[in-house]
């Protein structure tokens, strides 16, 4: 299976709080970014931490501008995000 | 939820880890030198001095510099380092300071950090203080560290939130043309390569 986003992608952030554990930080939650390149394929924290069967996909490098996060900055944050926190951002 | 690592919860957790040991010792399932022979070889390599040997080389030599950008792990084993340490090796991205950007790393969640290479982390960089504060305000917290950072340098943090480790490629400071290798690493600081330092 190849990686459903390439590098200069405009990717959105999932906005639901699982009740469970995540690496999706409460911060960068519907937010919109870039991706800057997939890091490898590694299987999802979030089952993995409830010990459900979870096959590897992919994690990208995402670049958010700061005003988009927090409403102001000017400086960015890149995040490791894996594939099914994101969707694509019309 | 994103995991409760708080300060205030790792005395807890540091006594829970204690009786997880003891019984898994005291079941037979691991020999009580298993664990500390495990982490003497995971952090017999790992220090400061091994990142700083990393960004001498790639200041002496772009070649090298080029592929430590480009593929952290393949180019490491060029100066007898890797992100191994005896367990699973873990992705490393370095990542370069310039005249124009600057970078700096944090893992908001709990404490990620490029441990294989460089060593454990300061206790600061795993304050919620500095965790929470860096995404929001890396200026701030820079100034406050003691680094003032010109405006017009872009910064960028970068947040470990899952399997890749970073480090920062400190800018090679001026008048260093005629130092050696082991000299330049002799420059380098762990705040270097964490980015909250110039050097």
């Amino acid at each position: 299976m190849g990686d459903r986003f390439a590098p200069g992608a405009r990717v959105r952030t999932r906005r639901t709080d699982p009740p469970h554990h995540t690496r999706l930080p409460r911060y960068a939650r519907g937010a919109v970014g870039t991706v800057v390149e997939p890091e490898g394929r590694h299987p999802l924290a979030d089952d993995r931490a409830r010990g459900l069967p979870t096959e590897p996909q992919t994690v990208y490098a995402v670049r958010f501008e700061a005003r988009e996060l927090f409403g102001d900055g000017d400086h960015a944050v890149t995040l490791d995000l894996w594939e099914s926190y994101l969707e694509e951002a019309l | 939820m994103s995991g409760d690592h708080g300060d205030s919860g790792a005395a807890a957790v540091a006594a829970r880890v204690r009786r997880v040991e003891a019984l898994l010792e005291q079941r037979g399932l691991v020999d009580p030198d298993e664990l500390d022979r495990a982490l003497t070889a995971f952090l017999s390599q790992g220090s400061p001095a091994t990142g700083a040997r990393v960004v001498a080389r790639a200041w002496v030599d772009d070649g090298f510099r080029l592929r430590l950008l480009a593929d952290a792990n393949t180019a490491l084993p060029e100066v007898g380092a890797s992100m191994g340490g005896g367990l699973q090796e873990q992705r490393l991205k370095v990542v370069e300071n310039t005249a124009t950007s600057h970078n700096v790393i944090v893992c908001t969640l709990c404490s990620c950090y490029p441990i294989a290479l460089l060593g454990p982390s300061p206790t600061w960089y795993k304050s919620e203080g500095y965790r929470s504060r860096v995404v929001r305000d890396p200026r701030g917290v820079l100034r406050d560290l003691g680094y003032a950072l010109p405006d017009d340098v872009d910064v960028t943090v970068w947040d470990a939130s899952a399997e890749t480790r970073h480090m920062v490629l400190p800018r090679r400071p001026e008048g260093t043309d005629g130092l050696s290798e082991t000299e330049l690493a002799a420059l380098v600081t762990r705040n270097g390569l964490i980015g909250v330092a110039a050097v």
